[in-house]
């Protein structure tokens, strides 16, 4: 990172340190998580899916019911009250599929602070509901066209905004990215998830679960599922990587297929990059999982074997997007249908008496239009 | 920016900006994410790729720059093409090559465990930064381990910003000066003769970039290095006492 924020994020990892261990932030953060969010959130046994592929019990840990539909609103809420606690007026945040984007311009309008979004040029034209929404809740969304137009060049942009503007301005990163102390901060907010699923799956089985299941492209719906079961060695944990158009096409967004380590945008990670170091385009249906780089913390994990990683491709998220949808009368996000997708290949194989959770990370209102387009249907 | 449009155009822009008065030259290595610069480097870095310039590429011409010139050559790169080629092998080709020393402007010596006692070993000065937003603590840690000079940046903000806090600058380069005597070279946001003359008071040293690849990209190649040659006299006459 560059040495002129440095200090930014010396200070925002001081006051997050003191935050998490006071119990005033604390029953704040969890305050809000209850009333304004709708904390806790269902854990919800899909009984005809389940039937449907006739083999382990599927849940679904139902963070599409948030407020905003999506889980990043744990994380934004969290960033606020820091925000708040830093004296600071003014917030921006990257965003790619959207649901980051409007989850920080949801907290922005709750705390009264000046909020301004970057977002790819490429993204906006897949996901313009969410522009509208952003818009709507007073903030202003900037264009971002360079480069692949994408959530990596968002996030470039809005390190720069924070480069220019570190004195009056947090910048509320969207997943356990960037220099720490964010990818440890958004972790421990996204773990409310693994927190209530572990309380949910114990009432309602009696036992923990034999998988976890959830889609990985920053990785915070992942890691805020999987990390208060890390130590519980026989729940088995699976992340989804964007698969793109198939591995071998090289259109994809699979880090952990192809990918190498590198270091970007203040994370040593996995990347998928070239033999010079030069970062390299990613495809995937799936605005959110559109991404070059994935948290440090779940390099961590693979190479520790701990997770096990995979990809599900655009055409097997799509049909596993209208297999939940119709099975179950829900619509996921497409970036969640990624996981669904690895759930339809794997829960055959398990035996009925197996449980897996399925991190079920956003609605699917947002994609309605690129469905429709990609089904090649005009509204 | 090295490579842009071409690595043949850059070799024979150095050799331009030495006879026009330059004393050292940083010579940009494009990086496809380059979060600390602005449209005017961040389009030179793309140009520059889609040139197929590479590090390898750029530490060719170096070489063959320095059978040419004896100019401190600096290079200034994001860490990520270093990590890719290897640290050890960096350091070692950079100095086979005749580089003096090395810029990254995004790894502070917190985070340069490895590459600084490589690059000492092979004797690369590595060269930080500070900014405005530095605290005295990190004054002084910077002013300690930077090798060559230090890189005052002026500004709150990213390359080709504008320079609005000249007094600031004067203000924060007698700060870190009175932790060492490294040169302290004070870049960014530095535009025009008017700028270099104000910040050359009272800094030992300045750096154009983002203006210089304007000068380039802005108008005819083939008058290219004339332009360069212009406006570098007009810079390095602004600098020098009346």
């Amino acid at each position: 990172m560059p040495e002129t924020l440095i200090p930014a994020l010396d200070e925002l990892a001081r006051v997050y340190e003191k935050a998490r261990r006071d119990p005033t932030f604390r029953a704040e953060l969890g305050d809000y998580l209850r009333h304004y969010v709708g904390r806790p959130t269902p854990l919800y046994y899909a009984e005809r899916l389940t039937k449907k592929l006739g083999g382990a019990k599927i849940y679904l840990k139902r963070e599409d019911l948030c407020h905003t539909g999506a889980h990043k609103i744990n994380n934004t809420i969290g960033q606020a009250l820091l925000t708040r606690r830093m004296g600071k007026p003014r917030v921006i945040a990257e965003t790619g599929a959207g649901q980051h984007g409007v989850a920080v311009a949801t907290v922005a309008a709750l705390f009264g602070l000046q909020c301004e979004v970057y977002m790819g040029t490429e993204d906006m034209e897949r996901q313009a509901l969410n522009v509208f929404r952003m818009r709507l809740l007073g903030s202003t969304v900037t264009r971002v066209d360079v480069g692949s137009r994408t959530l990596k060049d968002a996030i470039s942009e809005a390190m720069r905004d924070w480069t220019t503007n570190v004195r009056t301005t947090h910048y509320i990163l969207g997943s356990v990215l960037g220099a720490h102390p964010y990818p440890m901060m958004i972790r421990d907010f996204q773990s409310v998830i693994g927190r209530e699923t572990r309380k949910q799956i114990l009432q309602a089985e009696g036992k923990l679960p034999d998988y976890l299941v959830a889609c990985v492209g920053g990785g915070s719906n992942a890691i805020g599922l999987f990390t208060p079961f890390l130590k519980d060695k026989r729940v088995k944990m699976v992340g989804v990587e964007a698969g793109g158009l198939g591995i071998a096409s090289g259109k994809h967004a699979a880090r952990f297929a192809t990918g190498s380590v590198g270091v970007l945008q203040g994370t040593m990670t996995y990347l998928l990059q070239d033999d010079d170091g030069q970062i390299q385009l990613t495809h995937s249906v799936s605005a959110g999982l559109d991404y070059a780089a994935v948290g440090p913390e779940h390099a961590y994990y693979k190479e520790g074997g701990r997770i096990a990683y995979t990809a599900a491709t655009d055409e097997e998220a799509l049909a596993a997007f209208d297999l939940l949808t119709q099975t179950e009368g829900i619509m996921p996000a497409l970036e969640p249908a990624h996981a669904i997708a690895h759930v339809v290949k794997l829960a055959p194989t398990l035996k009925r008496r197996q449980v897996m959770v399925m991190n079920l990370s956003g609605r699917g209102d947002k994609d309605v239009q690129q469905v429709a387009r990609l089904k090649g249907v005009s509204l | 920016m090295a490579g842009d449009p071409s690595l043949e155009d850059t070799e024979s822009y150095v050799l331009q900006l030495v006879k026009a008065g330059a004393d050292i030259i940083e010579l940009g290595v494009p990086f496809s994410d380059p979060i600390a610069d602005g449209p005017v480097i961040q389009q030179a870095a793309e140009r520059a790729l889609r040139a197929g310039t590479t590090l390898r590429k750029i530490l060719a011409m170096a070489r063959s720059l320095r059978a040419k010139t004896q100019v401190p050559l600096v290079l200034m790169t994001y860490y990520n093409p270093i990590f890719r080629y290897g640290e050890a092998a960096f350091c070692r080709d950079a100095m086979a090559a005749g580089v003096d020393g090395v810029i990254v402007p995004d790894m502070p010596p917190d985070e340069a465990g490895t590459l600084r006692p490589l690059a000492e070993k092979a004797g690369l000065d590595v060269i930080f930064l500070l900014a405005p937003t530095s605290t005295a603590k990190r004054q002084v840690t910077v002013a300690r381990l930077s090798h060559g000079f230090i890189y005052y940046v002026s500004l709150t903000g990213i390359t080709g910003a504008t320079l609005m806090d000249k007094a600031g600058v004067g203000k924060n380069v007698r700060e870190i000066r009175r932790y060492t005597t490294t040169p302290v070279v004070v870049g960014f946001g530095i535009a025009t003769p008017d700028d270099a003359r104000q910040v050359a008071q009272v800094a030992d040293g300045i750096i154009v970039g983002s203006a210089l690849v304007k000068v380039i990209a802005e108008g005819d190649r083939s008058t290219a290095t004339d332009r360069l040659a212009a406006f570098t006299r007009s810079l390095k006459a602004a600098t020098l006492p009346s």
